[in-house]
């Protein structure tokens, strides 16, 4: 059971106010990812939840019990760090079971769960090395065994993946997500990097400053960005946003369109420009279309792979009008 | 890059450092050596004679030689063991976050710039003195005896005065390397349920070992051949309870006037110092592989 509750949490650093009053639940077995940009204090959010940083006001409840005054250890939760932090004096089946050696679990049923868990991350193999032997892929298993074998009642990762190379950060993504579904126990997932937020979260955060700017599912943020910063943030490319006369025909101050929801052509459409740089992914091309009219940013198009356009060409983007997001002059949605 | 060429200008070039080092080392090392197959007494200059192992045998077998063994070893264990224990719980102090840290870290340094002889004078007539000295005062105070502790417990205060002087720069060394621990480890060891006295014995010493093996390293060099600190309070005594080896090899030569004898005191020591080095040495290597 991983239930997680935050009520009215701030959290101050001297006079520099990190995280203003914040109210958020976590509901048992959700995947939930906390994303924003650096310094937005989704780390010191994850720090609080785990004991590591004393909450400067408020009350967290861990399954219905007051766990702000308690300490780390004590909260029944397991953290896996940006830098593992492995013990390196340590073979990987001592890294393992030393949460275990801790609680004071005799030698057999510490032995027993470091099998089981290294069988779950194919690390069997690997169980008499130090962690300066082993890949970076590895060094992350190794850092989710130690997590595992205490059966917490959740699971706080702090950005992860992000010291390992692209590939095997997908294939890490997947085992995460793959572990998630065989484990079902609440997990929180702190990144920077939506594409990550997007694919294996149930509920993303999206904060900014300390502050909750939207709560919801991966596609609910894609389809319903409460505000500009959540449009901006979410989806990658990043949407465009063109203001002005253009934006005022739709009753907005400004209007967002995503580059998939463009329809680029040599002939006709509503708006012109010219291409400047195309990258060619092979599967898609995003092309940055300058249309001195509407906005002084490139226009970010995302068209098929084998699309014949060049740059310097002239062309026409038409949006698909259901897909155009409106906002006011605060940056609000317009519903 | 290793060419044949830049090899032999590399040899050319360090050729003078080596050939330095080689006269400043071995030029002494040889002389001790003739010296100490000689009969050479300062009190009969020229009639020096070949006496082969002699020397040695009076060496060897002067019962001084086995206290003085027997001192060296308590001196460098003891200090050793002070300066470690104290430098690893100083360092730990120092690495709280507290007001004038910077200004309190330059002053722990401080008794490591202070001479041996004047630090050992100062503790001999300010502190340890029966009448004058700040414990006989303090033990006055409570309406204690005073401790003359340069008479009664000649070696342990030559340990603590010794000691007093090395412990900043264990503390100096350990505290640079508690420092580099990385603070993400101890929290993972904090969630791991470790209490702090099982992330010092688990996670924190571990780290620091590789500190305290140089540590070993370096103050064993050095304190092998204390001197100073025994010249100043005790000259070797009461007895021999105070000669370590460097002192025995002192007082042999200019006390004693026996040069010869105290050249071979001096290859012994030489020898002994080796044999140190090559378990030191082992053991640095080991840990410092990993």
């Amino acid at each position: 059971m991983g239930r997680i509750i935050l009520e009215q949490v701030t959290k101050s650093f001297g006079d520099v106010n990190v995280i203003p009053p914040l109210d958020l639940e976590i509901e048992d077995g959700e995947f939930v990812v906390f994303v924003g940009p650096s310094g937005c204090g989704k780390s010191t959010l994850l720090r609080l939840i785990a004991g590591l940083e004393d909450v400067s006001s408020g009350q967290i409840s861990i399954d219905g019990r007051a766990a702000t005054e308690l300490p780390p250890a004590k909260r029944g939760l397991a953290m896996v760090f940006q830098s593992y932090a492995l013990y390196p004096h340590m073979s990987v089946r001592k890294n393992i079971s030393f949460p275990l050696k801790m609680a004071g679990l005799d030698q057999a049923e510490q032995n027993k769960r470091v099998e089981a868990a290294a069988k779950v991350l194919n690390l069997t193999d690997y169980l008499d090395r130090r962690p300066g032997q082993l890949s970076g892929g590895q060094r992350q298993r190794v850092a989710i065994g130690r997590a595992i074998v205490r059966e917490p009642a959740a699971f706080l990762f702090d950005e992860p993946l992000s010291n390992l190379d692209a590939a095997l950060r997908v294939n890490m993504r997947l085992e995460i997500s793959e572990l998630h579904n065989s484990l079902e126990t609440t997990m929180i997932y702190v990144t920077h990097d939506q594409v990550e937020a997007m694919t294996m979260a149930d509920k993303i955060v999206v904060l900014r400053a300390g502050h909750i700017e939207q709560v919801g599912t991966p596609l609910d943020l894609y389809r319903n960005p409460r505000n500009l910063f959540v449009a901006g943030f979410i989806g990658s490319p990043k949407m465009n946003f063109i203001e002005g006369a253009e934006a005022a025909k739709h009753n907005a101050a400004t209007i967002g369109i995503r580059p998939e929801h463009l329809s680029i052509s040599k002939s006709e459409g509503q708006w012109k420009g010219t291409v400047g740089v195309s990258e060619h992914l092979g599967s898609d091309t995003f092309l940055h279309v300058h249309a001195k009219d509407l906005t002084s940013e490139p226009i970010t198009v995302r068209s098929d792979g084998e699309v014949d356009i060049h740059h310097g060409d002239t062309v026409f983007l038409s949006p698909q009008d259901d897909k155009i997001h409106r906002f006011d002059k605060e940056g609000l949605r317009i519903s | 890059m290793a060419t044949q060429h830049s090899k032999s200008a590399a040899r050319f070039m360090i050729s003078p450092a080596v050939l330095l080092l080689l006269g400043w080392m071995l030029i002494p090392l040889s002389l001790t050596l003739y010296f100490s197959f000689l009969r050479y007494n300062l009190l009969m200059p020229g009639t020096e004679e070949w006496a082969g192992f002699l020397n040695y045998r009076f060496f060897l077998t002067d019962p001084a030689f086995f206290d003085a063994i027997w001192n060296t070893l308590l001196l460098v264990g003891g200090v050793l063991v002070i300066t470690i224990v104290g430098g690893v719980l100083l360092a730990l102090l120092l690495d709280q976050p507290f007001w004038g840290q910077g200004i309190v870290r330059i002053l722990v340094i401080a008794p490591f710039f202070v001479m041996p002889t004047v630090s050992a004078l100062v503790w001999k007539n300010m502190f340890m003195n029966p009448v004058n000295g700040l414990f006989a005062f303090l033990a006055k105070a409570v309406g204690l005896e005073p401790f003359d502790f340069l008479a009664h417990a000649p070696l342990s205060s030559i340990i603590l005065i010794v000691a007093w002087g090395w412990l900043p720069f264990a503390t100096l060394i350990l505290l640079t390397a508690l420092q580099s621990l990385d603070s993400e480890q101890l929290e993972a060891a904090e969630m791991d349920g470790a209490s702090w006295l099982s992330r010092f014995f688990y996670i924190m010493l571990p780290h620091l070992s590789r500190a305290i093996t140089v540590v070993i390293l370096i103050q064993t060099i050095f304190l092998l051949s204390v001197f100073a600190e025994i010249l100043v309070t005790t000259n070797g005594g009461p007895g021999t309870a105070t000669t370590n080896l460097t002192f025995l090899v002192y007082a042999q030569s200019l006390l004693q006037f026996d040069v010869g004898a105290g050249s071979a005191g001096g290859v012994v020591a030489i020898i002994l110092a080796n044999i140190v080095a090559i378990f030191l040495m082992r053991m640095i290597g080991k840990n410092l592989d990993a």
